[in-house]
């Protein structure tokens, strides 16, 4: 029989690395790309550097960068909501209520947002007023004039959230159909009830399946709210049209929109981050799998 | 409750998924404070009994009682009525139900599993539900995995939360559906311990599994199913020693 040898020997790996020139060609031939680009569109005279800077934080803007923000998170909030009660109805029991639900998501994925919006804009040429009462023609409580009520804020808001909610109706459906039927069967003999089930087990663990591509929605809502200058929705766009009307600084003006959509989505995307890795709760990765059972997540609460 | 009266009462339960019956007439008491394993080959529809004792699944006839209360339906007028959904979740909530592959709710902590049920369902205060859980996790021997996530604990480890999370709810009967299947070899023995004590707390106890010393050793009763049917029944010791059912000797060969 051998005899293993204790003594432990070191034996560090202190390897020279290959030489890799494709690597290091590649990475000149980028910057210098990159470098022309720059010197090219900051020496262009037509791009008016001066007339971006004086309007870059112009009262006007900054309005229409705060409609641009509250049309964002309005539809997308109304969306995500429209999202999870078609997303339940998707997966009800009941053959109506999942009908509806696929009615709701065919005609408004299915029709363009710009023809939508443009529709709600103008939707008093179909219903002139609208109101609360007795359906199928019967007496009203409340009734609104549309003239009154849709103005391009509402109509803007109209379209872009239900809209949205067509889309994220997917999103929470695909998330909830990614829990584990047994964690519904669990919950379920410990005795909860179907909302319980959907709101303490069902709903918290899809999230982290629902949660990027809402990331992604939302920062595309920064972006499709430009839409609602179709319908002169007073938002970042629409500001900045109304301005190259007036200074025929067309492209100046653009400029400073992108530079403002820039600034959202580039917040947006770091938040998205931030939501995302909360939602990671109890999802260990591999690599921190193999350091199971050495540490408590956190401390005893005192 | 009637002491004379079983936890469980089986009659003439049928259950099929589409064209294959599962179930094919099962008749079984457990009375209170026993042990029944339920052993047979896959398929042979153990675990779809248990299913039905807690209405997982419903059956398509037969009646099954628990705690004297008839699963699933009022009788009124000499006619069954479906009961509705919070009167169903009222009915489970005295019945455990722990399961191969353990469900722990994985955004939650060991002690956070454990509290699940207590707090949402029984709006036991945080508190005193999480000193409740915390003398759970003592039991099953997990007091210093309290703040682990699921991820972060072994299969057995896993199982025994799981355990614990169904004994929160103070159950009169808990089904095990086969609690140690999913669990590497050396894993199997903590589970079983902690089914052990459990068993000798007065349990009234339904266990789906393939582990023949723990039937011999703990159950009162041992129940073999084959194709749907139960083939044999008795104390475990003398069925395991002596079974009558040639099907039987076949399983056991085969399991060992």
């Amino acid at each position: 029989m051998t005899r293993e040898r204790t003594a432990a020997v070191e034996l560090p790996v202190e390897a020279v690395r290959p030489l890799r020139p494709g690597r290091w060609l590649g990475a000149a031939a980028a910057v210098l790309f990159l470098a022309w680009l720059a010197y090219t569109v900051i020496v262009n005279e037509n791009l008016h550097w001066d007339v971006i800077v004086a309007h870059i934080a112009d009262g006007r803007i900054l309005g229409g960068l705060w409609v641009t923000i509250q049309l964002t998170v309005l539809s997308m909030a109304i969306g995500l909501g429209l999202g999870v009660l078609a997303a339940v109805m998707q997966l009800s029991d009941n053959p109506v209520l999942r009908g509806t639900s696929a009615l709701y998501t065919w005609f408004f994925r299915g029709t363009p947002l710009l023809v939508q919006l443009i529709f709600w804009f103008n939707i008093g040429l179909v219903f002139p007023s609208f109101g609360i009462g007795v359906p199928f023609g019967g007496p009203k409580l409340i009734e609104w004039q549309a003239n009154e009520v849709i103005t391009p804020f509402t109509a803007a808001l109209l379209g872009l959230a239900i809209n949205e909610g067509a889309y994220m109706a997917e999103i929470v459906r695909a998330g909830i159909r990614s829990v584990d039927p047994g964690q519904r069967e669990a919950a379920e003999s410990l005795g909860m009830s179907h909302r319980q089930v959907l709101r303490r087990v069902v709903l918290p663990q899809a999230m982290r399946v629902i949660i990027p591509p809402t990331g992604n929605q939302f920062i595309s809502m920064l972006k499709t709210t430009s839409m609602v200058s179709v319908i002169a929705g007073a938002e970042l766009l629409t500001v900045a049209q109304r301005i190259y009307l007036g200074n025929f600084e067309v492209i100046a003006m653009l400029v400073v929109a992108s530079v403002w959509y820039l600034v959202l989505t580039t917040i947006a995307s770091v938040g998205q981050h931030f939501v995302e890795k909360r939602y990671e709760r109890g999802h260990v990765r591999l690599s921190s799998r193999v350091r199971r059972n050495l540490r408590p997540l956190r401390k005893e609460p005192s | 409750m009637s002491g004379d009266q079983p936890m469980v009462r089986v009659r003439a339960v049928r259950k099929r998924f589409g064209a294959l019956e599962v179930l094919k007439g099962i008749d079984l008491d457990v009375p209170a404070g026993e042990v029944v394993c339920v052993v047979g080959p896959s398929g042979s529809g153990k675990s779809t009994l248990l299913r039905c004792v807690n209405r997982l699944e419903t059956i398509d006839s037969g009646r099954i009682w628990v705690n004297g209360e008839l699963m699933g339906y009022a009788e009124r007028g000499g006619r069954l009525h479906a009961l509705r959904p919070a009167e169903l979740s009222r009915q489970r909530r005295g019945i455990g139900m722990v399961f191969q592959r353990f469900h722990l709710f994985p955004h939650r902590t060991a002690i956070e599993n454990v509290m699940e049920g207590p707090v949402t369902v029984l709006g036991t205060a945080a508190a005193q539900a999480r000193r409740q859980a915390e003398e759970l996790l003592e039991r099953v021997g997990l007091a210093d995995r309290a703040h682990h996530y699921p991820a972060q604990l072994s299969g057995g480890q896993q199982q025994r939360v799981a355990i614990a999370r169904s004994l929160a709810m103070r159950p009169s009967l808990m089904l095990f559906d086969e609690p140690t299947s999913a669990l590497d070899p050396e894993l199997v023995q903590e589970v079983l311990a902690v089914m052990r004590d459990l068993a000798a707390t007065g349990m009234t106890m339904m266990v789906v599994t393939h582990e023949m010393n723990f039937a011999r050793e703990v159950g009162d009763q041992l129940v073999f199913m084959d194709d749907g049917v139960i083939v044999e029944r008795g104390d475990p010791r003398e069925v395991l020693s002596a079974p009558r059912h040639e099907r039987l000797r076949t399983f056991l060969g085969q399991v060992g």
